[in-house]
């Protein structure tokens, strides 16, 4: 008996709801309801649909070792709860906004004191190096956290690919600043000094657990969370990890870090995870594993370099962490 | 003397405004209940619950002086506003000890001592229970001339909750001078009305 396959001619291709709209129904949903209660303007839900590019579903090989006990947190919210200024500073602003960035064509050039110089392109990042999972804890120096699997490869075999040269002590980071495409610069009140700039001492870069992510979930990465190329550095607070890059130096200074300018007593060059050093203004002991809910707040305790303890104290050997924040 | 009464009967109006008061808390439960404060509502509703008692509050002061001018709305529902500031400073500490402090002793200790606006916005929360064990009318006659004494709590309570958000924001600081200007006006205000005192007969209670 022949399968039979059912079409439906009235419903065009064109027609069917972008994946990643679909899968961003409820906070897009929550998004507008929200704006409802606020009494602003009703952000559309198909203007969002119409801009977001399609994200691509990803090959790569499954975490195998580095599976974590914990709960991945549900992708609604590594998707809609975002730290991204540069679309705004609240939580679902990156969400809201973050569609109107362009993330192809996209370089990455990669510089300083390497011995080849040169650039990244989308399909360097996506099919120029093995992919593979790694399902990390992310702690944001607010103290709520997440567990998000991401989908890349280790920033040292992006590195080795330019071969760094012996002078080279760090490596500086840098996002794209588009000023048309990103909202939150263009407000008067945007208290950063664009573009959003973070840095690594190179042992820290060479790290294996220094990640460079290119898709979370299976698929490419939501502009929100840092398209089409962000670092992930587990063991820090979540600042460290830089979202959609545009530019890797090699350097032999440490670099200027955004949130360090910016409030130098608050956040430091290091931004280690650790307990027993406090924000000035709260205590760093206890994280909320997001979802956390009044009844429910998932209060857990924070564990020194976010749990990476054992694969990384080693890198600070000798140091004071309570100076070197 | 005041034109005869036409407006609706004493507890509907009173039962409006007890309405009026609980909006922003049932507008936040219903915020929560439908996921508009993402995975992590603690915070809004921290922000939310804080910033309402200290907007009451702004209400309470404004009572005298209004009444002074004829506008006596505020001073009648006076009590009243005085314990939503007290409620929703409540639901505030209620949040923190079951959010952010797990209901520990030895974290609220640390957070106490460690933190000059914690330690200003509990201040300012003890500074209120008094004021709202003693609202009833039993109560005021019981305490007498004292309870005006007591009552006057409520200006350190005003600038401890000032001095929490102050010290607490980190970059927009405009809402604090706002908050600053009213306070200061409506504790100028009273200032200027003690020094008088002596000189004409009280109308209106501070």
């Amino acid at each position: 008996m022949k399968k039979r396959i059912y079409t439906d001619p009235t419903i065009a291709s064109s027609d069917i709801t972008p994946e990643a709209v679909f899968l961003n129904r409820r906070s897009l949903i929550q998004a507008s309801a929200g704006a409802m209660s606020i009494a602003a303007g009703l952000p559309s839900i198909s203007a969002a649909s119409a801009e977001s590019p399609p994200l691509q579903a990803l090959t790569f090989r499954a975490d195998a070792d580095r599976s974590l006990a914990d709960e991945q947190t549900p992708y609604e919210a590594v998707t809609s709860y975002n730290n991204f200024y540069e679309f705004g500073t609240d939580k679902s602003d990156p969400a809201r906004h973050a569609h109107a960035m362009t993330t192809d064509p996209w370089t990455v050039k990669v510089g300083g004191l390497v011995e080849e110089p040169g650039e990244l392109h989308v399909e360097d990042l996506l099919r120029g190096f093995d992919l593979e999972e790694r399902i990390y804890r992310f702690r944001c120096v607010e103290a709520w956290s997440m567990v998000v699997p991401w989908i890349g490869f280790p920033l040292s075999a992006l590195l080795q690919r330019f071969s760094p040269r012996e002078e080279g002590r760090f490596v500086e980071f840098k996002t794209l600043y588009r000023k048309r495409e990103m909202r939150g610069t263009r407000s008067f009140t945007s208290i950063i000094d664009w573009p959003y700039r973070e840095g690594l001492r190179l042992d820290e870069a060479m790290h294996p657990l220094a990640f460079l992510a290119v898709g979370l979930y299976g698929k490419t990465l939501p502009n929100q969370n840092g398209a089409p190329l962000r670092l992930v550095v587990p063991w820090k607070y979540g600042f460290k990890s830089i979202k959609s890059i545009v530019e890797i130096n090699v350097t032999d200074k440490q670099p200027r870090t955004s949130w360090q300018m910016l409030q130098p007593r608050e956040y430091g060059f290091y931004a280690n995870v650790n307990p027993d050093v406090d924000h000035p203004r709260w205590s760093q002991r206890f994280e909320r594993r997001l979802p956390s809910s009044i009844f429910n707040p998932n209060r857990v305790p924070t564990l020194p370099f976010n749990g990476y303890a054992e694969q990384v104290a080693g890198l600070y050997e000798g140091m004071d962490l309570a100076q070197f924040y | 003397m005041t034109a005869p009464n036409r407006s609706a009967a004493p507890w509907v109006r009173y039962g409006a405004v007890v309405v009026l008061c609980l909006l922003p808390a049932m507008v936040m439960t219903w915020q929560l209940n439908t996921g508009q404060l993402g995975p992590d509502p603690a915070k809004y509703l921290m922000q939310g619950t804080g910033e309402w008692s200290l907007r009451v509050l702004m209400l309470v002061l404004l009572a005298a002086p209004l009444a002074q001018r004829g506008w006596h709305v505020l001073f009648r529902y006076r009590r009243l506003l005085g314990l939503t500031v007290f409620a929703y400073a409540c639901l505030h500490l209620l949040l923190f000890a079951q959010v952010y402090v797990g209901w520990d002793p030895v974290i609220l200790l640390e957070e106490l001592s460690e933190r000059p606006y914690i330690i200003a916005g509990f201040s300012a929360w003890l500074l209120l229970l008094p004021l709202a064990l003693t609202s009833s009318d039993a109560a005021r006659r019981y305490l007498g001339r004292r309870w005006r004494q007591l009552h006057r709590l409520v200006y350190p309570a005003a600038v401890l909750m000032w001095l929490h958000i102050v010290w607490l924001v980190r970059s927009d600081l405009g809402e604090a001078v706002v908050y600053a200007v009213a306070i200061t006006g409506l504790l100028v205000w009273r200032v200027r009305r003690y020094r008088k005192q002596a000189r004409r007969s009280l109308r209106y209670p501070l």
